[in-house]
């Protein structure tokens, strides 16, 4: 009865993904495509969930559900050109889009199905997130400090960069 | 997993709600469109130009400053589930951790571009 509802749940969020994301390249309004887009990021933290990896959809709900789309909204109505209903906002190269992503598709199945997966057989931890948190203040400690520098790179990047064609 | 059970019931009877009630609202109002009715709500006033404008460009910078702060918050977390059975050491940690960050912030306030014109 478990596996089934975990199954039923399974294939409830994938449809979800797929749809949303093939509304997402098929949709006419670009503001739509976003919308749809957050709908599909949302759907992938509800399969998070289902590998029991909560810290990960925790991740994906506020930086890609929170963050990363309102951005991307923001973007598109930064865009001067938003009003203008006579330019088609979908995608005009079809034919090599389906030619790239199937070559995609293709060349990452093959490396799946090469991959020797390494499976670790311990259990799962009991708290991913207190794990992850002793990890990070102990074994993992210079990288973490690296990452607060990435991301002041970032920030200095994005300021420059604004500044530049704001004025 | 278990607990998800519950969050998933939430999220259909959500959804069910807001569906049940754009049902039953269809069931009893009147059917009577007319132009006016979609018209953009301007305070009464008839609307000046289209309701898509192009928004002022500094909103991005506050987005992409809020985006670098976000992904900081996320490191938090597993700090603070962690920090009852780490002590001192991991407390200095995190204050480096923010305090490299907070030149970032304090390099974009002396810049600037938090300030609206």
């Amino acid at each position: 009865m478990e596996v089934e509802v975990s199954q039923l749940v399974f294939y409830l969020l994938s449809f979800v993904i797929i749809i949303s994301a093939i509304y997402v390249v098929t949709l006419r309004n670009i503001f739509h495509s976003a919308l749809f887009l957050i709908l599909t990021l949302f759907a992938v933290a509800g399969i998070y969930i289902m590998l029991n990896a909560e810290f990960l959809a925790a991740v994906q709900v506020l930086i890609y559900v929170g963050a990363i789309s309102i951005l991307i909204i923001f973007a598109i109505m930064l865009t001067s050109q938003l009003a203008n209903k006579q330019i088609r906002q979908s995608n005009e190269q079809v034919m090599i889009g389906i030619f790239i992503c199937s070559g995609f598709l293709l060349a990452s199945l093959g490396s799946i199905a090469n991959t020797v997966w390494r499976i670790v057989e311990k259990p799962l931890p009991e708290n991913n997130t207190l794990t992850m948190g002793k990890l990070l203040m102990n074994e993992f400690v210079l990288p973490f400090e690296i990452v607060s520098i990435v991301l002041l790179a970032a920030l200095i990047g994005a300021v420059v960069l604004a500044r530049k064609e704001g004025a | 997993m278990n607990e998800y059970a519950a969050v998933l019931i939430f999220l259909f009877v959500g959804i069910g709600v807001v569906l049940f009630t754009f049902f039953l609202a269809r069931l009893v109002r009147p059917s009577n469109p007319y132009k006016a009715k979609n018209q953009n709500y301007e305070c009464a006033e008839p609307p000046i130009g289209s309701g898509w404008i192009q928004f002022n460009n500094r909103f991005y910078i506050f987005a992409l400053i809020f985006v670098v702060f976000d992904v900081e918050a996320i490191f938090l977390f597993p700090w603070a589930v962690a920090f009852g059975q780490l002590g001192l050491y991991a407390l200095i940690e995190m204050i480096i951790f923010i305090v490299i960050l907070l030149f970032g912030l304090f390099y974009a306030w002396k810049k600037g571009v938090l300030k609206w014109v």
